[in-house]
């Protein structure tokens, strides 16, 4: 069946993968803007 | 049974139906406006803080368009307009709406707080709350003032964009939100002139459900009026210039000219000036706000200082 979760070819497989990689990728960024904007703080704090 | 014990998992749930939880379009209007409160305060952040603060508004009011999805299901599902919504479709369990709401919400509030300012952070933080706890899960169920009341929520991004640069508050901000504030009333009540039936079907207490279609017209001319004076203010207290002068005025006369047609309207069934004057009330929002940001990106002066 198209839909079984089991599958990793069907289409419960194919959009569990794609909901995974777009939380890998938000997730990824926020940690690339926590470590950047730290930076900035940092940098901010210490021109003060 | 509850409306919304009878929704059944009809498919699995993909990343556009997490996406439409967030009320894209919703969002879209509240980050000009918040871009707007950043770009117009005066002072310098960094432009990844003002980035960050940016996010910051757009994930909050993500959270909570997803949350009052969540909560709202039972009637989305009974209105046609936001009948295939996530939630109601079957798309995305309520449950899940909720805690990806509130995690969005709880995220969005800390970001704010840790690399922007606490009064940002607690202003965003009241804005979540009013728009999900005060309007969603109290007034609107109870009374014909929900969203006079509730449209708060709506009105404060330019507050927080502000407060996001400077820090504090002043007159400015608030005006921006008086207009905001006082524009809403007249945008869904429009909306729900001609959608009063599904309002009526779904047992919410807009205005025209509960006093009628002739006292809706009559208030969304009365706020109209209030609001087209209030919208050029900004030109006076030393925030925006003639450009910004020229469009709140034209933009506030063309809104009176469809208030007056709605309050004249006859046809009860199609509703054809509500629907002109909903359209207008998107533009009223968009075009003197636009008109503040060109203004500080062209460094023209205000018109009183």
């Amino acid at each position: 069946m198209d839909d079984d979760p089991f599958d990793p070819n069907g289409r419960a497989g194919r959009e569990r993968r794609k909901r995974n990689i777009a939380l890998a990728l938000a997730l990824g960024g926020l940690v690339i803007l926590f470590f950047v904007m730290s930076i900035v703080q940092w940098h901010e704090n210490m021109s003060h | 049974m509850a409306i919304a014990e009878t929704f059944s998992y009809s498919r699995v749930t993909t990343v556009g139906d997490f996406f439409a939880l967030l009320k894209p379009r919703v969002m879209s209007l509240v980050v000009f406006t918040g871009l707007a409160g950043i770009i117009a305060a005066p002072g310098h952040v960094h432009p990844l803080t003002a980035f960050t603060a940016l996010l910051s508004i757009a994930l909050a009011a993500g959270a909570s368009g997803a949350l009052n999805m969540a909560y709202d299901s039972d009637i989305d599902g009974v209105m046609a307009r936001t009948a295939s919504r996530p939630i109601p479709m079957g798309h995305v369990v309520r449950e899940d709406a909720m805690a990806f709401g509130w995690s969005i919400a709880a995220f969005s509030v800390a970001t704010m707080w840790l690399f922007v300012n606490w009064l940002a952070a607690s202003l965003l933080a009241f804005t979540v709350f009013f728009y999900v706890v005060v309007y969603t899960l109290w007034l609107k169920r109870r009374t014909s003032q929900n969203i006079v009341i509730g449209g708060l929520a709506g009105a404060l991004p330019p507050a927080i964009g502000w407060a996001s640069v400077t820090g504090n508050l002043g007159l400015a901000p608030l005006v921006l939100v008086a207009i905001i504030f006082m524009w809403t009333p007249p945008h869904f009540w429009a909306l729900a002139l001609w959608r009063c039936g599904d309002y009526a079907k779904a047992g919410v207490p807009m205005l025209p459900v509960v006093k009628g279609k002739t006292v809706t017209r009559r208030h969304i001319l009365i706020y109209s009026l209030i609001l087209a004076p209030l919208g050029v203010a900004p030109a006076f207290i030393g925030l925006g210039g003639m450009l910004y002068l020229v469009c709140s005025a034209s933009m506030g006369f063309w809104m009176l000219l469809e208030a007056f047609a709605t309050w004249r309207e006859k046809d009860d069934v199609k509703e054809p000036a509500a629907k002109r004057l909903f359209g207008v009330s998107l533009l009223y929002v968009f075009v003197p706000f636009a008109a503040l940001i060109v203004e500080r990106l062209l460094h023209l002066p205000p018109l009183w200082t």
